[in-house]
């Protein structure tokens, strides 16, 4: 089991920059000042990049630390953290 | 921190019912924005202003999504730094009195303006203090909770964000039905009742928190100087903390987060924006499905006692996988008209009003012709029926006219389902929820015990709201954004919370383990 947690850290951290790229990509292509939808105006895409971009980075932290065995055992008490 | 068991449980109802009634305002000052959502539009965001446009947008988004994480690392810090119930009794207060401060907002047109950008700050404090109450509430609770009822106490909080919908939803029904529609949608009008009658509900609220004592663990560290001095670098920047702050938002939250709030308000303005279901009628079935599967928050976290918390959240995140998109396309073909003519066999539909609404003219090569746009309402029977919108083009002969081009795809509205049918769709609605419940129930207490006393506020929060308020609050988002791209699929919204939760069910079977932490006092 340990080994399938390291090999899926690699998929953790390449589907971070994937999520980023589509978020970016839908934005420049739905942005319109022609459109009534909120998917058409910049704020919410300018706040849900802002907000994603760090998540995504915390994924790929979360892949990193799957692949050097991190969870390989999850403490047992506080003292462990 | 040995307790006899009768100690242990002693005050127990009153420390929920304190901890849960809080939650439960703070949630009802939540919802009731949503709720008059068009009246504050009409009040402070009129259209065909930009400026007021962007606040708008502002006060959805950002009240949504960007303050509520903020909120839970000040109000996290706060309460590992000075204490739960300090901290709980002022995001409260500060939830409270923004909601009564909205109510007393003059509207654009007296104050221009400054009335959306009052709005929009009061909206984002009120995102903010959200942020910091469920922490706070989950905390608490579970530190005075005995170790084999942790689940089962804390689960009560759970049901909050429901019965805070149910109350919202109740108060404002009250006031709308004891006055005229220009009555409670003027300026000064009934809307704003709901905004004044918050004040109420937190005055009573802090009250009874103001009589409860300090969380017995937290009030422990204080006493040996074991409190964190700086909670936020010891949560997120001690990595032995943090990664499992990253465990528990991948593993579990995100996807609880995208199912809950699929489950609960994304249907609803499926139901009622695809679907086409009467406004009342919609609402009925909401509220019957999510009031029935409510008890099941308590019997899955009191199960979670017993079995663990992990296999029960990912059972229900991977039924909710398996069954929302049979369940939404359920919706959308028991209410297809063509199937419901069928159905009615040799009964007659009967019209009840057929209104033309305009008639356009317009010359096919040297003949008139009129477009007749009607819009009439049909009757059938056990109580169902629909509205039909259409625009046939009839040639005009003189005295005697002939349809030459019937409206093939008319637009079928206001729809009402006949009673078994109603029925069907509050059990599918309470199957939704149900899977909800297993999913939500143990969050509580599983996050309670991945985290040590002294960070136990910070570190559970963020990843609550980051799960809840960004996660979940962009299911309306994505599901428009994914419906521009493929408009002939009503069901392409879905993939979004399925393949998230899917996400979180493989991250959590693989990481996560299923024991119950006995020892919460460390």
């Amino acid at each position: 089991m340990n080994t399938v947690k390291k090999i899926m850290g690699f998929f953790w951290i390449t589907l971070a920059p994937v999520i980023i790229y589509l978020l970016v990509r839908a934005a420049i292509q739905n942005i319109d000042s022609a459109g009534t939808k909120d998917i058409n105006k910049p704020i919410p895409w300018i706040i849900i990049i802002t907000v994603f971009t760090p998540i995504a980075i915390g994924l790929m932290i979360f892949g990193y630390y799957c692949l050097k065995g991190e969870y390989d055992q999850l403490p047992e008490t506080s003292d462990d953290l | 921190m040995v307790l006899s068991k009768k100690s242990e449980t002693k005050g127990i109802g009153k420390i929920i019912f304190s901890s849960s009634l809080g939650t439960l305002i703070e949630w009802y000052d939540f919802y009731i924005f949503g709720m008059l959502a068009k009246t504050i539009s009409i009040q402070f965001f009129p259209e065909g202003n930009d400026t007021a446009a962007l606040l708008s947008t502002l006060a959805i988004f950002a009240a949504g999504f960007l303050v509520r994480p903020f909120g839970a690392l000040v109000f996290g810090r706060l309460g590992d730094m000075i204490g739960r119930k300090s901290t709980f009794l002022i995001t409260l207060l500060i939830m409270g009195t923004s909601t009564f401060f909205i109510g007393l907002i003059p509207g654009y047109r007296t104050i221009g303006i400054a009335a959306p950008l009052l709005v929009l700050l009061l909206r984002l404090i009120q995102g903010l203090a959200l942020g910091g109450e469920y922490g706070g509430a989950a905390t608490y609770v579970a530190e005075h909770s005995p170790i084999n009822r942790r689940g089962f106490y804390t689960s009560w909080i759970q049901t909050t964000s429901t019965l805070g919908l149910f109350v919202a939803l109740g108060v404002i029904m009250l006031v709308k039905s004891n006055m005229s529609d220009a009555s409670f949608t003027s300026e000064w009008g009934g809307w704003r009742y709901p905004f004044w009658i918050s004040i109420i509900l937190v005055i009573v609220s802090i009250y009874i928190r103001l009589r409860m004592s300090e969380s017995p663990l937290y009030s422990k560290l204080k006493e040996e100087g074991k409190t964190s001095l700086n909670p936020l670098k010891e949560s997120f920047g001690n990595k032995a903390n943090f990664k499992m702050v990253l465990l528990a938002l991948f593993g579990a939250v995100i996807g609880q987060g995208v199912l809950g709030y699929t489950g609960q308000f994304y249907a609803q303005s499926f139901l009622e924006n695809t679907v086409k279901i009467e406004f009342i009628q919609n609402r009925e079935i909401m509220l019957w499905g999510i009031g029935l599967a409510t008890p099941f928050f308590i019997v899955f976290g009191a199960l979670s006692d017993r079995l663990g918390r992990k296999w029960i959240m990912l059972s229900g995140m991977l039924l909710s996988v398996i069954f929302y998109r049979p369940i939404f396309n359920t919706f959308l073909k028991d209410t297809n008209i063509k199937e419901w003519k069928k159905m009615e066999g040799n009964a007659t539909p009967v019209i009840i009003n057929n209104e033309i609404l305009k008639v356009d003219s317009l010359f096919i090569g040297k003949e008139l012709a009129l477009v007749t746009h009607s819009k009439i309402k049909w009757k059938l029977q056990q109580g169902a029926g629909y509205t039909e919108r259409r625009a046939d083009t009839i040639l005009n002969v003189g005295v005697s006219s002939s349809l030459i081009k019937e409206d093939t795809k008319p637009v079928f509205t206001d729809k009402k389902l006949s009673t078994p049918m109603k029925w069907k769709f509050i059990l599918l609605v309470f199957t939704m929820i149900f899977f909800v419940t297993m999913a939500y129930a143990p969050i509580a207490a599983f996050l309670v015990e991945l985290f040590p006393t002294k960070i136990r506020y910070s570190s559970m929060s963020l990843p609550y709201h980051i799960g809840n308020g960004i996660f979940g609050g962009l299911v309306p988002f994505i599901a428009t954004l994914l419906a521009a791209g493929n408009p002939t699929d009503p069901l392409i919204g879905l993939w979004y919370p399925i393949l998230i939760a899917s996400l979180s069910i493989v991250i959590g079977t693989l990481y996560l383990t299923n024991k119950i932490d006995k020892n919460i006092n460390d």
